[in-house]
């Protein structure tokens, strides 16, 4: 697998390490943020390729942070994380730019292909600096 | 006050019902308390009404007839008593004013009775009689000079009474007669007496003066009841009838009586003062009451009408009255009943979402953590024991799997997810549904027929949340029908804005208590497998669509749902 470079972003942080640590073991390039700053901080310092958010977050909000990351970025796909049913939130977040959304509790085959998906459909590399 | 504070009490105890009672039983009594309450107050007031009336008009009447039939009597009375006071004066006269030699002179006599026939009518005689009862002289038409009158009983009275008046007999060519006889006293000492006999047709002309209608009768009567003159009814001229006689009374009177005939009558009568006679009038009561009794009848036709129209409009406005109210009070308690269930739902969906979302993240951790056990085993060529922790691995990932789709159910119901409204074809998405329970109805040789209206129209709707309505239905009569039962579906235009889908089964059916909380979540009766959910999540999504869910069912029989939906949606109520 390439190298992809991903930035995993919940407040659960059992699910966070877990689920970067298999995401690592295919060969992706993962690292993980517990609430949106922390997101923002990270996106600013090293901008991953791709970055997966959840909706729900205490603090500030999912949302919020997909908007403020796509304010600077918006070239960096983002894939959100919702609860199963809040395809109100999913829908709400694709309208703000996101790339997709995906339900908790996740299939990673899926979130795999989705990033996939991100990456090819992202503008190539020129990134607007 | 005190009074009508109780009478309000009162009334208020007796309008009071038992809480408990059953619907239609309780507005039954109702409408018929209300009834016999208005009835009441607006009919005793009329009864009342009609009663006094009813005396007050037979009291006025009664002294309408009486006192001109009084009247009467007394001046037919006077009238009979001039007459024979005129008589007797006339008499009085020749007795004084002529000498004894001079009346006892026959040609003398002849020539007075001439005159005096000529003068007045009714004279048939007229003779003289001296102190010891002998006729002296005689003039008329009967041979009566030198009889002797001594021992008879009106001889005696004019002796003592100076003055007689005899009562009617049969005289001279059957015609009834009167005496007159006058006692005079003459200076001398000396003593005759001048008798005449009147014929009595001048009665009979006096009592067809009073103007009596035919069916009344007016006569003269003795103390002893002979009749002095003829009655139209009640005999002959001395003819007797003692019964006919009436008390004793020198004022005119009036009394209601039944006569010899048993007619009710009413008689006037008075008593002439210095005769034995009695004038008698007898109208039939009939006759005088003809007017009242016409009025009476009159009087009843308008009571009886009123009291119809009274009881009629009374009944039409309580029945009104009590249906319209029941009306408002069924429909209060649908719109308590719907916003009790709706509160409900809305309070369970939330409670639902919330442990939906709770859950979830928890089942995001095993989920990822089972995946990770199953990342490192895969990557361990050598684990021991690989097979069973893959199994157990695998456990964990479909528990987890099931743990989504009950979320995923839970959410449903809690209704999260948005209508999205196309324009489609219910006989698709019917068939489309149906189809997932081909094999089902297969299996278990279950017929399922449709009966698609051809026309329908498109509709706007969700499709998948009607999927899910009919979905639901369907499952619930795969679960009442028995293998090799059938289910009818079939859709129909029910109006201009709305269309109908309706199940039928031939399944095991609901009692009428199932049939109040089918669509009560968590209500369920095949415990275990059911999760009380399905029809309740139909209701709310029907709702939402604008629509409503129509349910019959009878136990053993079967049960029918039909779903009412709009063409267009007004407005669509999703959160």
């Amino acid at each position: 697998m390439q190298d992809w470079n991903v930035l995993l972003v919940d407040d659960e942080v059992e699910f966070v390490s877990t689920l970067a640590e298999r995401l690592c073991l295919r060969g992706l390039q993962v690292r993980t943020a517990n609430d949106g700053e922390e997101a923002l901080q990270s996106v600013a310092s090293d901008q991953p390729d791709v970055v997966v958010l959840d909706v729900m977050m205490p603090g500030m909000s999912g949302l919020t942070c997909l908007e403020r990351i796509k304010a600077d970025y918006p070239h960096i796909p983002v894939i959100l994380l919702t609860g199963i049913g809040s395809t109100k939130e999913g829908l709400e977040g694709m309208r703000l730019g996101a790339f997709d959304y995906l339900m908790k509790p996740l299939r990673i085959e899926e979130l795999i292909g989705k990033i996939g998906e991100a990456m090819q459909k992202r503008p190539p590399a020129g990134k607007v600096e | 006050m005190d009074l009508i504070g109780r009478l309000k009490k009162r009334i208020g105890q007796y309008l009071d019902m038992p809480e408990e009672m059953t619907s239609p039983e309780r507005y039954k009594i109702f409408r018929r308390k209300i009834s016999i309450l208005m009835l009441l107050i607006t009919l005793i007031p009329l009864v009342l009404m009609a009663f006094i009336n009813y005396h007050e008009y037979q009291a006025a009447l009664q002294d309408e007839i009486v006192a001109p039939l009084r009247v009467l009597v007394n001046k037919s009375k006077h009238s009979f008593e001039l007459f024979l006071a005129g008589r007797l004066s006339t008499v009085r006269f020749i007795a004084s004013a002529y000498s004894y030699a001079e009346l006892a002179d026959e040609k003398k006599l002849n020539r007075i009775f001439r005159s005096l026939k000529q003068e007045f009518e009714g004279f048939v005689d007229l003779g003289l009689i001296d102190a010891n009862g002998v006729q002296i002289s005689y003039a008329g038409p009967y041979e009566l000079k030198g009889k002797n009158y001594a021992d008879q009983s009106w001889f005696q009275q004019v002796m003592v009474n100076g003055v007689f008046v005899s009562d009617v007999f049969m005289g001279y060519r059957k015609f009834p007669h009167v005496i007159i006889a006058v006692q005079h006293l003459a200076d001398s000492g000396e003593v005759w007496i001048v008798r005449a006999t009147i014929d009595t047709r001048r009665f009979d002309e006096l009592i067809a003066a009073m103007g009596l209608d035919a069916r009344s009768d007016a006569f003269l009567l003795n103390r002893n009841g002979v009749f002095q003159t003829a009655s139209k009814f009640y005999g002959k001229v001395l003819d007797q009838c003692e019964e006919c006689v009436p008390p004793v009374s020198f004022e005119p009177a009036v009394v209601e009586q039944k006569d010899r005939l048993g007619r009710d009558v009413m008689l006037a009568y008075a008593y002439f003062a210095r005769t034995d006679y009695i004038l008698m009038v007898v109208k039939s009561k009939a006759d005088i009451l003809r007017a009242w009794s016409h009025l009476k009848t009159n009087l009843l036709l308008l009571f009886l009408g009123s009291v119809l129209v009274i009881v009629l409009v009374v009944l039409r406005l309580t029945n009104t009255l009590v249906k319209r109210m029941q009306i408002s009070d069924d429909k209060r308690e649908l719109a308590y009943r719907e916003m009790q269930h709706s509160h409900k739902l809305s309070s369970i969906g939330r409670l639902a979402a919330g442990v939906a979302h709770e859950i979830n993240n928890p089942m995001a951790i095993i989920n990822e953590k089972a995946g990770l056990m199953k990342d490192l085993i895969d990557l361990a060529p050598n684990f021991a024991n690989r097979e069973k922790f893959l199994g157990m691995v695998q456990a964990i990932i479909q528990a987890v799997e099931r743990c989504r789709a009950i979320t995923h159910r839970l959410l449903g119901f809690a209704k999260r997810i948005d209508v999205v409204i196309e324009v489609l074809d219910v006989n698709e998405v019917l068939t489309e549904t149906a189809s997932f329970l081909e094999k089902e109805a297969f299996h278990r040789n279950i017929k399922l027929r449709f009966h698609l209206a051809k026309d329908l129209l498109r509709i706007a709707s969700d499709r998948g949340q009607l999927q899910q309505v009919f979905l639901n239905i369907l499952n619930n009569a795969f679960a009442a029908v028995n293998d090799g039962g059938m289910i009818a579906v079939a859709t129909f235009e029910k109006d201009i804005e709305t269309i109908g889908i309706s199940f039928n089964d031939d399944g095991k059916g609901m009692s009428e208590e199932t049939l109040k909380h089918i669509f009560e979540p968590f209500f369920t009766t095949n415990k275990g497998s059911g999760t009380g959910l399905g029809l309740s999540i139909t209701y709310g999504i029907v709702k939402k669509l604008g629509g409503y869910i129509d349910v019959q069912s009878k136990l053993g029989q079967g049960t029918r749902f039909v779903v009412f939906l709009p063409k267009n949606p007004k407005e669509v109520t999703g959160r």
